[in-house]
């Protein structure tokens, strides 16, 4: 996993900080876990004390409007430094109406959706219902709670028949939320920015598709860790529609061109402004407005 | 950053919980209910590690329910307090402690109004108020200033805004909202969420 420093290095927080003889010393049963000013907040998992970690290489994200959940992930698994594979896809169906996207070790998110789509299907086949998705989260949260350390972040995404659309947060160190815009990943704070910008509940389909690819899309830009495609589902009552995977490559492009498109247009507008404003005799009587 | 504090006055007890939930650097939820109901006049203010306050708060809640379920009458605040006490300590030494900070507030027919503080190595205290997080090194000596124990219900909720004031001007993180309940015979009322949106 690839740790950012954002504000400072680790030594700004280690043991002599000027905070840390305001707590009594406390014996960590968990290994590496360090007194520091952040320490009451953050899980135990940092393996170097540092100020956050946001070590998981994605960009996903998921959000609720008034016609069902958006659920939009990048498609790059990297390893370090490596991209190991620009077509992965961090978004998988679990039932028709639930989609979970990860972030995390790829591998460990691969087996917890595997355990989740079956442990869900073994109960709609004794219970004769489906787990409503806070019975899903619940289920994935308690199946995580053994492996605490693992640093996985999971969000649930479903249209419920009663509950209607829902959009859940999972983490493996055990936080658990319910909201309308929930983001994962190293990204995720580019992409909160334009979600927060840019989200309504009364938006139409296609300006939710358009505001899901284009917080990925921002985010991929910044975010070294994030990129190559985005993956888009959309989740109504009839189900989950998937959306054709598109190449963020283009859109950078395509968003080039538009931005000097724009600017050219302004610059003609302001010369023929100027030109407008010559062309009358007397300045002082130009009719502003 | 999370915060929790309790007033107890001569016949309520005022709580109140930042309605944050964050994750590293981002606030994820900007409603988020920190309070668990354990009975009808207790509640259990739980903060700390991101899993185990969630999972801590809701074990004590289930057997708090299941002892009235079993005995026909709920537990008293002072007894779900020891019983929570006596199931933290119990973790506290085996390989998966539970890190929370405590206050359990709860009002009792015979005993009257109580706050218990509790911390995460699951020491116990009968307080007249109490605080937890980081904030509370700045709150403290606003409530011991301003604190009588025949404080009404409308001085607790002003020496509450006091204490929240201050949060506001020199605590580093933002706290934008709080939620406020308020215990006494007739059970628990949620009150006002503060800070009260500036009315401009």
């Amino acid at each position: 996993h690839m740790c950012m420093y954002v504000c400072g290095t680790a030594s700004e927080f280690d043991r002599d900080s000027a905070f840390h003889f305001l707590f009594p010393p406390w014996q960590c049963s968990r290994k590496n876990r360090v007194p520091t000013l952040f320490s009451s907040t953050f899980s135990s998992l940092s393996p170097n004390q540092q100020p956050f970690q946001l070590s998981h290489g994605t960009t996903t994200l998921g959000f609720i409007f008034q016609d069902g959940v958006i659920a939009a992930a990048d498609t790059r698994a990297s390893c370090k430094g490596l991209i190991c594979c620009p077509i992965s896809q961090k978004i998988m169906p679990i039932h028709s109406h639930l989609v979970v996207n990860t972030s995390g070790s790829s591998a460990d998110c691969m087996l917890w959706e595997w355990i989740l789509t079956h442990e869900m299907r073994l109960y709609q086949l004794r219970h004769r219902k489906r787990l409503s998705v806070n019975g899903a989260a619940k289920l994935l949260s308690t199946m995580l709670h053994p492996f605490k350390d693992q640093n996985t972040k999971n969000v649930l995404s479903t249209f419920g028949g009663r509950s209607g659309p829902r959009v859940c947060y999972v983490c493996s160190d055990g936080l658990q939320l319910k909201g309308e815009i929930i983001s994962v990943g190293s990204g995720s704070p580019y992409a909160y920015a334009v979600l927060d910008d840019g989200w309504r509940w009364g938006m139409t389909v296609d300006e939710a598709v358009a505001l899901a690819r284009e917080a990925v899309f921002r985010a991929t830009h910044w975010d070294a860790y994030s990129g190559n495609n985005v993956d888009l589902f959309h989740i109504t009552a009839h189900g989950w529609r998937r959306r054709d995977r598109e190449d963020l490559k283009e859109e950078y492009y395509r968003e080039r061109e538009r931005k000097s498109k724009k600017i050219k247009e302004r610059e003609k507008e302001r010369q023929k402004r100027e030109g407008d404003e010559l062309g009358e005799g007397d300045i002082y009587s130009v009719h502003c407005g | 950053m999370e915060y929790l504090i309790g007033i107890q006055g001569p016949d309520f007890v005022l709580v109140a919980a930042d309605n944050v939930a964050a994750s590293s650097i981002i606030q994820m939820k900007h409603d988020y209910d920190k309070m668990f109901k354990l009975s009808e006049k207790i509640l259990l203010l739980c903060v700390g590690e991101a899993g185990d306050t969630v999972q801590f708060a809701e074990y004590i809640q289930k057997n708090v329910q299941l002892y009235k379920m079993r005995n026909g009458y709920e537990l008293s605040p002072a007894a779900a307090a020891n019983f929570t006490r006596k199931n933290l300590a119990d973790y506290l030494r085996s390989r998966t402690p539970y890190h929370v900070n405590l206050l359990l507030a709860g009002y009792d027919e015979t005993d009257g109004p109580g706050l218990y503080y509790m911390d995460y190595l699951s020491a116990l205290a009968k307080a007249p108020f109490a605080a937890h997080g980081y904030g509370a090194f700045l709150t403290l000596s606003i409530l011991d200033r301003y604190y009588r124990p025949d404080l009404t219900r409308e001085e607790a909720v002003d020496l509450l805004k006091k204490c929240l004031e201050e949060l506001n001007k020199r605590f580093i993180m933002n706290l934008p909202s709080f939620t406020v309940r308020l215990i006494d015979k007739d059970g628990i009322h949620d009150m006002e969420k503060l800070p009260v949106a500036p009315g401009g």
